[in-house]
């Protein structure tokens, strides 16, 4: 993986970002996303580099490998997205990034140069945290210019840059309050430009839209994704929703149990699973069991129990024989009246009705469940009644043999 | 805007609900309680400390009987015996600093046992509120120990170390690091190290209260702001525990400075301080008045000091 460009999302966002670009700001940006030209990344230019690394915790039999041999690497400008269910190891990754923690083994390179060793104040990296960890006996303008002070920069370049960063996240008006006189909202904000006021090479974000509601979380998606353009920063975030990540992110890393299971963009990770577990974090997901017949040039036939064939695709490095597991999101499968006209068929369990689409939830005649989204539309011609014997039918490329 | 409308002010008492009214009762049924709840500590606080202060200020004013007690009649030597002495053949009044000068020693044996208190606390209680939340509760019991004994026995176990014949001098008589013992019992050095072991705890357990809460991610984004662990302290941490600090400072040096015990045992009776004189007053000076007008002067002293750092240290705290 890693040199296919993902052009169409990622020039997506940029065109929706030039809406909110319009509060100018004289900080360093990327000129090509500014444009609404996507210059590719250059491979080869990290801003992080974790080699090897290995982070153990307890003594003893109380052993716990909180991370297990971890290899990845960050490049500059890019949103990079650590994504894993709670006790992955995603946040411990952060904090040896950050340098709460120092690993047990291994080497994270910054700009070509170790840092593992060094303290949270020598490295030329700032955190926003989970809780914001803004200072209560500061104000507003004091907690943004901690960074700075601490630094030794001269009074006046503080008070400029300050007042820029509180522009930046448009909280001018509260700059003389205390940190407990503001809302969550603002909170957050004041915790992100008191994070980026020291220009750190990489900005670490350890789930810090969580304690958001939902609309404002939507919101601060999108001003996170401005403030990343804007600033031209490596933004390091740590979410364990995957619709935050797959929304946001340059790329994603899905992490499980210590491991980074697969790192590709947004679309790769959905489209093209490497592992089992990562089609089952990431969206919904159906899963059918199936035997190989034949494989040839990465793509397998595989027969389920209904004698019916189908042939899938399935990663690279991954060599499926005999039972197997085939992957198909709900929404590359379709219904069809006829029984016999479908790749598969069932019976119709349940009919959810969501909005913009509607679940229908079949039951395969070899006793699995199948789950197919249909997008709502006003001329949605086909009504189903559940009890109905239907037929399913697979996109093109739908179906994918997974490791479990 | 005086033209009358048909329609009733908001003034007007208008019909309560049944609710509302069930709710009027409650709170005033509920502040009615409050106040019965605080009536046994008024109580006592004034039998045992209005009262007893106020009979204290009476007695200031009043002249000495031979043997104890007071005459009835009103005088205002008292207050001037605590500057000046009569002389007792021309009936002048003559200067003499004497009380003041053991008011100045006590309040200086008092600020440095504070800061020493503080200096050696804040690590202590520094080291208490970052262990793991089941072991702190032992840190805290151990430095309740001293609490389990008397402060007269303790302070005659010190006396018993630091004698000419005690376990310092011995062991270093001993160890051949000096050829005569060393004098500390009945000297400043006694009274201090007294002092300091006394009120130790005094400093730690507020300090601890104050750092326990302290929310350690805030030091964690200190660090991570680029602040040295020296700066961590003085910006984040010493901040953040002010009330601590404050608390534990009133704790050590209001005590300290009317100690009793410790000076009267450790300094022999040869230095002393407010507490001694003040009790001399009663005992073998048998001026009642003088001993009043010392407590009430000491009192004094304390609010006025108490005000000053009050008001200075709430002002930083809200000045950050």
């Amino acid at each position: 993986m890693g040199t296919r460009i993902e052009s169409l999302p990622r020039s997506c966002q940029a065109d929706r970002l030039m809406v909110t670009i319009k509060t100018g700001t004289h900080l360093p940006t990327r000129a090509g996303a500014l444009n609404g030209v996507i210059v590719p990344e250059q491979p080869g230019k990290n801003a992080i580099e974790v080699r090897g690394v290995r982070k153990v915790f307890g003594t003893g039999e109380n052993q716990v490998a909180a991370l297990d041999t971890v290899s990845v690497s960050i490049r500059e400008n890019e949103f990079f997205t650590l994504l894993g269910p709670s006790g992955c190891g995603k946040t411990t990754l952060l904090r040896l990034i950050a340098g709460f923690d120092f690993p047990t083994a291994g080497e994270i390179l910054l700009h070509g140069q170790d840092i593992a060793p060094l303290p949270p104040y020598k490295r030329p990296v700032n955190t926003v945290f989970q809780s914001y960890a803004l200072f209560p006996h500061m104000t507003v303008a004091q907690n943004i210019g901690f960074g700075l002070e601490m630094l030794g920069k001269p009074k006046a370049e503080i008070e400029a840059r300050v007042a820029q960063m509180l522009k930046l996240v448009k909280m001018e008006a509260l700059k003389a309050r205390r940190t407990s006189q503001i809302s969550g909202g603002q909170q957050q904000r004041v915790a992100l430009a008191r994070a980026l006021a020291p220009q750190p090479k990489v900005l670490l974000l350890d789930e810090p839209l969580s304690a958001l509601d939902y609309k404002l979380r939507k919101e601060m998606q999108i001003e996170l994704k401005r403030l990343q353009h804007e600033t031209g920063i490596t933004f390091i975030f740590v979410t364990h929703d995957q619709e935050e990540a797959l929304t946001m992110s340059d790329r994603i890393a899905v992490m499980s149990a210590g491991k980074i299971l697969q790192v590709g963009t947004p679309r790769d990770i959905y489209d093209r699973p490497a592992e089992r577990f990562v089609a089952d974090f990431i969206g919904e997901t159906n899963f059918l069991p199936g035997t190989v017949v034949s494989k040839q040039g990465g793509v397998a036939t595989v027969k389920f129990a209904s004698s019916a064939t189908i042939s899938a695709g399935y990663p690279e490095g991954f060599d499926p024989t005999g039972e197997v597991t085939l992957v198909v999101r709900p929404e590359h499968a379709d219904l069809v009246a006829d029984p016999a006209k479908g790749t598969i068929a069932g019976t119709l369990s349940n009919i959810v009705y969501f909005g913009t689409d509607t679940h229908y939830h079949v039951k395969l005649d070899g006793g699995d469940n199948f789950i197919v989204r249909h997008q709502n539309s006003r001329s949605s011609p086909v009504t189903y009644a559940t009890g109905a014997k239907v037929g399913i039918q697979f996109e093109e490329d739908a179906a994918r043999v997974l490791k479990d | 805007m005086t033209t009358a409308t048909l329609s009733p002010t908001p003034l007007s008492p208008q019909p309560l609900s049944k609710a509302a009214l069930f709710e009027a009762q409650a709170v005033k049924a509920g502040a009615r309680r409050n106040r019965l709840l605080s009536l046994p500590a008024l109580i006592i606080i004034g039998i045992f400390g209005v009262l007893p202060l106020i009979i204290i200020c009476v007695y200031s004013f009043l002249v000495a009987a031979p043997y104890g007690g007071v005459q009835w009649q009103f005088s205002t030597d008292a207050y001037l015996n605590f500057l000046f002495q009569r002389d007792i053949f021309d009936d002048t009044l003559q200067f003499t600093p004497d009380f003041l000068i053991i008011y100045l020693r006590s309040f200086l044996f008092a600020v440095v046992t504070t800061i020493i208190c503080l200096l050696l606390g804040f690590p202590t209680a520094y080291f208490m509120a970052t262990r793991p939340p089941a072991q702190r509760n032992w840190w805290v019991l151990l430095i309740t120990i001293p609490f389990w004994s008397n402060l007269l026995v303790r302070t005659l176990a010190i006396m018993f170390i630091i004698r000419d014949e005690g376990l310092i001098n011995d062991a270093l008589l001993a160890l051949g690091v000096i050829e005569k013992p060393i004098t500390m019992l009945y000297t400043n050095f006694a009274i201090q190290l007294g002092l300091l072991y006394a009120f130790l705890p005094f400093m730690v357990l507020p300090l601890y209260s104050s750092l326990e809460k302290l929310d350690f991610r805030l030091v964690e984004a200190a660090y991570d702001l680029y602040a040295t662990r020296r700066q961590v302290l003085w910006r984040v941490i010493i901040p953040l525990s002010k009330p601590g600090i404050i608390a534990g400072c009133l704790l050590v040096f209001i005590p300290a400075l009317g100690a009793y015990v410790t000076p009267l045992i450790l300094g022999g009776g040869v230095h002393l301080m407010i507490g001694d004189l003040i009790a001399q007053q009663f005992g073998s000076g048998r001026n009642w008045p003088l001993g009043c007008a010392q407590a009430l002067i000491l009192m004094a002293a304390v609010l006025v000091a108490l005000f000053f750092y009050v008001r200075n240290t709430s002002g930083k705290v809200q000045h950050g």
